[in-house]
């Protein structure tokens, strides 16, 4: 926690606010990230957070507050954000016809990286699609096409990464990878801001936490700091239970994380 | 700047012609349609259609029909455009450090030459069949010029649907009118057989100025005012449909 206080910001969102037509989603966002943290914004559907993430990711433009990434303004200098980002949306953006490989070399190439073939294949064996990179993306599991659709936004190692609730809709293995992917990217110095609507995933992985409501930030804080909030209760005496999720996953875990597991997945 | 906007429009060219070769049939079925038409009007209602002039009928409906090859083509375009739309693909693009108008010029120049590949088809088709052209090298050259520029026009057309579609039939739709136009032009029967009011439409909408420009030109004949009237149409589409595109992109 005194790492994430003494490091500059590497987001700085001020009074973000933004109506569609007469419906404000949005009414005054303010928060910080700090540089190399992941800080999820957590929120139910229709809180605002893919819209923020669209501000943030100059795909939309506030009506008002001001949104620096990396010092750059989102609305004045949006070239600069871009640079400095990826953005992972809710829903797999890759290109159905392509192969994985030629997936990951397009943004290579878009991205002006040396060796795009090479960096593609290093990025199939890291997210576990070296068998499937020949295969066209639009026959791959859903697993598949997000691992892909990560693996895209991760070319480049862009300092700022934004996850659009990465793990929704998927199954609770690779929500696992995920989250371990998120962590070791933090670890190495990337910048995760992510939304999601699953408690326990901000709980996992945040740094810290934002609850957006009805277009607000109506508390931020650690976890610790959010626990704090509420009154402790008494203390109860639980017999330790395994969970479903414990059970499904000593079940099922020991196979092979690509092929086998998501051709299941997908039947 | 501008070298590493053409250099991207150039990935993301390569990117949506793999498309097409991948799914060739697209190319395919544009030439389909019209060569089917253009075999009904030559075998089953040519003969009885009097042109008036001296020529082969198939020599006097090629040009029109050519041009429905195109209005049937861009459907494609636009297809394509609403497909990386839905599919998130486009966002990506956009949130990228790329040029921002190189993902739709992309689309513009695969347009282009997957059009110019069908016509291609589709005037072997004719000459197979009978049609020939006296036209010097430099008439041909008018000839695909004029094409050109009518496949870029209905190619931004196609971007301003493939922008604003909210489904994949809303994305084609627009085409249909543009492939029925012809048909109430001079392509296929001179106008003055028809009643006075479809006449006054079918003389003065931009197809029959089109045709007859492209028909003079096949014949290696002189050209008259209508290549100005033509020309004039096609840039004042081109203008519009660009200006729309552009519109529809910064919402």
């Amino acid at each position: 926690m005194s790492a994430t206080l003494t490091r500059a910001p590497a987001l700085r969102v001020r009074g973000i606010a933004k109506a569609f037509g007469d419906t404000p989603v949005l009414r005054g966002v303010d928060f910080d990230v700090a540089a190399g943290t992941v800080f999820a914004l957590l929120g139910s559907n229709g809180a605002g957070k893919t819209t923020l993430i669209r501000i943030l990711a100059t795909l939309l433009r506030a009506d008002s507050g001001r949104a620096l990434v990396l010092d750059h303004d989102a609305e004045s200098d949006p070239e600069a954000v871009r640079r400095a980002i990826s953005l992972t949306g809710q829903f797999a953006a890759v290109d159905d016809v392509l192969t994985g490989r030629e997936n990951l070399r397009l943004v290579a190439r878009l991205r002006r990286l040396d060796g795009p073939t090479r960096v593609a294949d290093e990025m199939l064996r890291r997210f576990s699609l070296v068998e499937a990179g020949d295969r066209r993306a639009g026959e791959y599991s859903g697993g598949m096409r997000r691992r892909l659709d990560i693996a895209m936004s991760l070319v480049g190692d862009p300092p700022i990464l934004f996850l659009d609730e990465p793990t929704t809709g998927l199954d609770p293995q690779f929500r696992l990878e995920v989250w371990s992917l998120v962590r070791s990217l933090a670890d190495a110095g990337t910048t995760v801001l992510l939304t999601t609507q699953y408690l326990d995933e901000a709980e996992h992985l945040a740094d810290r936490i934002a609850i957006l409501h009805e277009g607000r930030i109506v508390q931020e804080g650690t976890l610790a700091e959010l626990r704090a909030l509420l009154p402790k209760r008494p203390p109860v005496l639980i017999e330790p239970e395994p969970t479903l999720e414990d059970v499904f996953l000593a079940l099922v875990a020991p196979s092979a994380p690509e092929d086998a597991a998501d051709q299941e997945a997908r039947s | 700047m501008t070298t590493h906007a053409i250099a991207d429009a150039g990935v993301l060219t390569a990117r949506s012609v793999r498309h097409i070769l991948r799914s060739p049939d697209t190319i395919i079925t544009t030439a389909v349609t019209p060569i089917a038409l253009m075999l009904l009007f030559v075998y089953v209602l040519g003969g009885a259609i009097s042109t008036g002039g001296a020529g082969a009928y198939i020599d006097y409906m090629l040009p029109g029909i050519l041009l429905i090859t195109v209005a049937s083509g861009v459907a494609y375009t636009a297809y394509r455009l609403f497909l990386d739309r839905q599919s998130g693909i486009f966002e990506r693009f956009r949130s990228m450090p790329i040029s921002r108008s190189s993902a739709l010029w992309a689309h513009v120049v695969t347009s282009m030459l997957a059009n110019l590949v069908s016509v291609a088809v589709v005037v072997g088709v004719a000459l197979l069949i009978g049609f020939r052209s006296s036209a010097s090298f430099g008439a041909w050259l008018a000839v695909f010029g004029v094409i050109a520029l009518f496949t870029l026009a209905l190619t931004w057309i196609a971007v301003v649907a493939g922008l604003a579609a909210k489904s994949v039939d809303g994305a084609s739709a627009f085409s249909y009118p543009l492939i029925f136009l012809p048909f109430i032009s001079s392509a296929f029967v001179p106008t003055d057989t028809m009643p006075g009011p479809v006449a006054w439409f079918a003389e003065h909408q931009p197809v029959t100025a089109i045709v007859d420009s492209l028909r003079s030109l096949l014949a290696g004949v002189a050209v008259g005012a209508e290549i100005w009237v033509a020309l004039a149409w096609l840039l004042a589409i081109l203008v519009l449909a660009a200006v729309g595109a552009a519109l529809l992109v910064r919402r």
